[in-house]
């Protein structure tokens, strides 16, 4: 499964590290921030098959 | 300096006094594609009737991007050369984001090719170079200016058609009806079929200005620009393009809501080029405002009613993907029609048109819906993301592979197909041809020359090709008693390989592949590739 846990103990750390990147923005450079990481994590990923089950699974996590 | 529209002229057709015999080929419509169609036929002894219901050729530059595929395809047709040199070159694009460029792309880094990733040439010239092709062959096509078909009806093995001249009607019987007649095809209303796909509702204003000083800055350049929200059209994209006569094409979305009819007046219109194109002085030579869409019909073959170009399939413009997607619609089905009318295949082979062709245009819709959706966001956050691609590329690589402001037009492969025959080589089966540069008896050549128009085997290094009925030979770095070239600065054994064996087709796919000369393999694969018997 894509979405077991794969940060474990490393995961408040990487929370804190995006709250801080978004600290002192506005929505729009929020907005803006998260599509660059968007970007970034599926270049980093560079696998179609994976991001697309990653998309899906991220898009029905949200419909709940 | 502007084009000279000289009109072709009409003759009463025979048809008007006496009934014609029925021809083996009518095409309908003589624009670019219905005037390859029937060159292609001519070169290998097809007459055709061809019908257009105008007199001259394309009043505007419209299509005006041919890829080196598409030259390559002309080339056999005998005009490649002539819009070579009277084309501008091009295969530098550059993407600008705001007033910075964000990267630029080079489409045909490497030597050896006898034609250029694109040139821009104007669609009337094109149709002009092909319909004086066509006079080349008086016996075999037969052109009809101001014919117009009004009609037509499927009689399982032939086509009836009734057609208005300027002398009245007239009517013809034909073996095949190929409709060339161009995205509002009437041959396909008339027959009720379903053209559906995407539809844009950007409208853009397309724009050719003729001016002596370059609008590229301070020295001419022959290249691809284009802008995503250029400070001179805020919010908007941009396009310019170079074209022969120091014309250049310039494209400026509008946005959805626009009234296209004030949009294409030159009030409008003035102020526009002036904020791009500041004081330098320019002609308005033509203009257009249009919306798009991407649509193709579900069948390209329906019984003796064959559809090409943009009759079958309409796609954006950005890409380069239709007149390009039509002129290989062409050299698909030419060589199979042909093969067919003279006996040398079963009916069947029309199919493999249908399978092929569909899956091409196919591709080029796809390549086109995903350009036009890059280029025009429908929402904010479509918006937000294509900004975030456009401010990532220009410092980082990787986004730069998304920016999209076309995919230009590429040969698609025609892997997996019913007439190939699997197989793994450096070029594989369903690829086209790729050109290499060659030295043979009568001096240079390229590898397109010599292997487009017929099956062909084609080895490079130490192999003797078996001789088999109806597949022509060349050999490369060999000595053989069939034609054999040097291989120039290692092209062609760099992008073959030695000692493989490829069979193309006559539109010059690769069909199959061998690493020996196995007669009995070559023939079956053969066979496959003309329709499965004989």
């Amino acid at each position: 499964m894509t979405l077991q846990d794969k940060l474990g103990d490393q995961g408040d750390a990487f929370y804190s590290c995006l709250m801080d990147a978004h600290a002192g923005l506005t929505e729009a450079q929020s907005h803006a921030l998260n599509a660059r990481l968007v970007l970034i994590f599926a270049n980093e990923i560079a696998d179609l098959t994976t991001l697309q089950n990653l998309v899906q699974q991220a898009a029905q996590s949200g419909r709940k | 300096m502007a084009y000279d529209y000289t009109p072709f002229p009409y003759t009463p057709p025979p048809g008007m006094t006496a009934p014609e015999p029925r021809h083996p080929v009518v095409i309908v419509g003589a624009g670019p594609i219905g005037l390859a169609m029937a060159v292609d036929l001519a070169l290998r002894g097809i007459k055709s009737v061809v019908l257009d219901d105008n007199n001259v050729v394309s009043v505007g530059s419209r299509a005006i991007c041919w890829a080196k595929r598409t030259l390559e395809i002309f080339d056999r047709l005998g005009v490649g050369e002539r819009m070579l040199n009277k084309g501008v070159t091009w295969k530098v694009g550059r993407n600008f984001f705001g007033e910075t460029e964000v990267y630029n792309f080079d489409l045909l880094p490497e030597p050896g090719h006898k034609y250029p990733a694109f040139i821009n040439l104007q669609q009337y010239y094109v149709e002009q170079y092909l319909a004086e092709r066509t006079q080349e062959f008086p016996d075999l096509i037969d052109l009809r200016f101001l014919n117009k078909v009004i009609g037509h009806t499927d009689h399982g093995d032939h086509v009836s058609l009734k057609i208005e001249t300027p002398d009245g009607p007239y009517t013809l019987e034909t073996e095949w009806y190929i409709a060339c007649d161009g995205a509002g095809s009437a041959t396909r209303q008339r027959m009720n079929l379903p053209f559906e796909g995407q539809t844009f509702e950007e409208h853009f204003l397309i724009v050719d200005v003729e001016m002596d000083q370059s609008p590229f800055g301070d020295h001419d350049t022959p290249e691809r620009w284009f802008w995503f929200a250029p400070p001179f059209h805020p919010g908007q994209s941009a396009l310019l393009h170079k074209q022969p006569d120091n014309i250049y094409r310039i494209d400026l979305q509008l946005g959805p809501d626009t009234d296209p009819k004030l949009e294409a007046t030159e009030e409008k219109i003035i102020p526009r080029l002036k904020a791009m194109l500041g004081d330098k002085p320019f002609r308005l030579d033509w203009m257009s405002v249009y919306k798009f869409r991407c649509a193709k019909l579900e069948r390209f073959v329906h019984n003796r009613v064959l559809f090409v170009g943009d009759s079958a399939h309409v796609v954006s413009p950005f890409g380069a993907r239709g007149g390009n997607g039509g002129i290989q619609d062409v050299d698909n089905l030419g060589w199979k029609l042909a093969a067919v009318l003279q006996g040398d295949a079963p009916t069947a082979l029309i199919e493999t048109y249908n399978e092929e062709r569909t899956h091409g245009s196919g591709e080029n819709i796809l390549h086109s819906s995903r350009a036009t959706n890059f280029m025009t966001p429908k929402s904010p956050i479509e918006a937000l993301f294509r900004d975030e691609v456009l401010n990532l590329g220009t410092t980082h690589p990787f986004a730069r592979r998304l920016i999209n402001s076309g995919r230009l037009s590429r040969p698609c492969s025609l892997a997996g197909m019913t007439l190939q025959t699997p197989g793994s080589a450096p070029v594989c089966p369903g690829e086209s041809v790729v050109d290499a540069p060659l030295n043979g008896c009568d001096g240079d050549t390229w590898l397109i020359a010599e292997v487009q128009g017929a099956f062909t085997l084609l080895a490079v290094g130490d192999v003797k090709l078996p001789a088999i009925d109806g597949i022509h030979r060349i050999g490369i770095n060999s000595h053989a008693d069939y034609p054999c070239f040097k291989d120039i600065e290692g092209h062609a054994s760099r992008r073959y390989g030695i000692g493989m064996i490829y069979l193309m087709r006559p539109d010059g796919h690769i069909c199959a592949v061998f690493d020996t000369p196995d007669i009995a393999a070559i023939t079956a694969a053969y066979h496959q590739a003309k329709g499965g018997h004989r």
